[in-house]
Formats: C-alpha cells, structure tokens, sequence
C-alpha cells in the first residue's frame, strides 16, 4: 500500500509528527525545489541553501498551511520568497551587467529566413525551410541522456524569468494562474515569457535532432 | 487597423502557437489557425514538435536529495516536534 497519496493525508501525518511523512515529503520535492531556486539564483550553492531555509519553513509553517493552494505550491512560495531576498542580496554583491534579470529580448520565436519574404508570389510568409523531421521515434530522442543535456542547457542559457516561467509550467506541470500567481506576475505576461522560452527551446532542440547523424 | 488577411501564414502560426496550447485565441483566429494546420504539413509538424518537446520537458529528471541533507532536515523536523510536544 502507497502511504500519503493525497495532500490531506500529507498535511495530516506531518501535523501528527510522523517522520515518514516528511521523508516523503522530502524525496518527493527536494529535487524540484532545487531546480526551482536555481531559476531565481546563479550560484547552486546558494541555490541548495535556499531549498534547505524553505524546508525549515515548511515545518514550522505546517500548522497554519490552509488547503486553499496545494502544498506543492505552498512549498515553491515558501521558496520562491527566500530566494527573492537572497537574489537581491546576490545582486548587490555581484556586477550588474554580469547577471541577466529581466525578461529577454522580443525577437522571432524562427529565424525570419525560414520562411518566403512579403513579395513572393505564391507563399508570402510561408515556410521556405519548414522544420525537418525528428526521426522516426521522436519521443524516445527525446529521452535520451544527451538530448536532456541539450534541453536542460537551452534552460540555463534563458533569461531568469523566461526559465522560471519554462520549469514552472512545463518541467512542473503548474497551471498558468498558479504559475503566473506564484512569480507575481499576470497570466498574459507569463504567457509571453512562456512563448519565448519555448521557442528557445525548441531552436536550441532543433539545431541539436536535425542532424540525420545524431 | 488593416485586419489580417484570411488565410494564416506560417510565419504567423509560429508565434501564436502558445495562446493556442493554452486556449487564449478568439475564436475567429483559433478558426483561422486551424484552418491553416488542415493544409500545412510545415506548421502541423512544428505544433507537433512543439508538443513533443513540452512532453519531454516534463520528463526531465530531478535530482534526488543528498542523504546527509536528508537527515539534517530530518532532525529539524523531530526537533520541532518535540518541542511542540514539550
């Protein structure tokens, strides 16, 4: 029988004190919360002393967690407000131009050669490259170890809010307002943040699965 | 505003295609996009790419907590129920 299956359950065993449930807890989260404060901070050891200061809120807040977020949000809010302070801590300390806050540029999510120009006789703005297959099994390139290097170093390489918006929805699995609530943003903002980081992504993807030899 | 012309071209597709995943379109240009797809293997194969990779995405793996972090946060954790339980 699997222990703890729902939030309740969770919440409960914690509140009782039973260790198991927080082991849990741990094994379950520590490993996204890591990922999640390295979005916010660009040094890891910094980045592991933010999840580990969260966890110590997460067990001295657990009697007054409210149902009202799922504890999985309420543990990435926990996180996210002590990575604010230290990130501005960071900042002070750090060159300015050596950090890249902000959203990013607002180029084309493809190269504008890609596709035909504005006086082509048939295909105004249709591709002229259009995109080359992924092979056969796409899915399982997808899987292998070389290709989430290339995925996770598309991700490093985005502007800071562009990759917490990518890891939040996409490697997370949040939902757009819990996403958009949790970077105290709007969902329209995080949805254009989330537009360009895909389409980073998917470049980065591109150049790396179009190669007929890889 | 001029409006756009009927047909979607492809170069217009590729940045909509996030407000089409996530349902934001107005109807009218959710109609024009997919009218579009219906007759374009190009944007079918980057919509259907772009889905793979968001799967993919989701797959990467997360890294596991390291045991002596593990119990620290463990002792935190009696600690504090101990002294809750005074």
């Amino acid at each position: 029988m699997r222990l703890y299956q729902t939030d309740d359950e969770l919440v409960g065993a914690l509140r009782r004190g039973e260790e198991t449930a927080f082991a849990t807890l741990l094994d379950r989260y520590y490993g996204p919360m890591l990922r999640l404060a390295m979005t916010q901070v660009h040094n890891r050891a910094h980045a592991e002393d933010i999840v580990q200061e969260a966890w110590l809120g997460v067990v001295q807040g657990i009697d007054r967690f409210e149902s009202r977020s799922s504890l999985r949000t309420w543990i990435s809010h926990i996180l996210l407000n002590i990575a604010r302070t230290r990130a501005r801590r960071e900042r002070r300390s750090v060159p300015f131009s050596a950090l890249e806050a902000g959203d990013g540029d607002a180029g084309p999510s493809v190269a504008p050669d890609r596709f035909f120009p504005d006086d082509h006789p048939r295909w105004p703005h249709h591709w002229a490259s259009p995109p080359r297959s992924w092979g056969p099994s796409p899915e399982e390139r997808l899987l292998s170890k070389e290709t989430q290097g290339v995925i996770e170093r598309a991700i490093v390489a985005l502007p800071d809010t562009q990759r917490a918006v990518i890891t939040l929805r996409d490697v997370h699995g949040l939902t757009s307002p819990e996403a958009a609530h949790l970077l105290g943003i709007t969902e329209g903002h995080q949805r254009v943040l989330l537009h360009r980081a895909r389409s980073k992504v998917r470049r980065a993807l591109e150049e790396y699965l179009g190669d007929p030899l890889r | 505003m001029r409006a756009p012309p009927v047909e979607m071209a492809c170069q217009e597709l590729v940045e909509l295609v996030t407000e089409y995943m996530e349902g934001t379109l107005r109807p009218s240009e959710r109609l024009r996009f997919e009218a579009h797809l219906r007759r374009c293997d190009g944007c079918t194969r980057y919509l259907e790419q772009m889905r793979q990779m968001i799967a993919a995405l989701g797959r990467l793996p997360e890294e596991a907590i390291p045991e002596q972090i593990k119990q620290n946060l463990l002792q935190a954790f009696r600690d504090w129920r101990n002294s809750a339980r005074g």
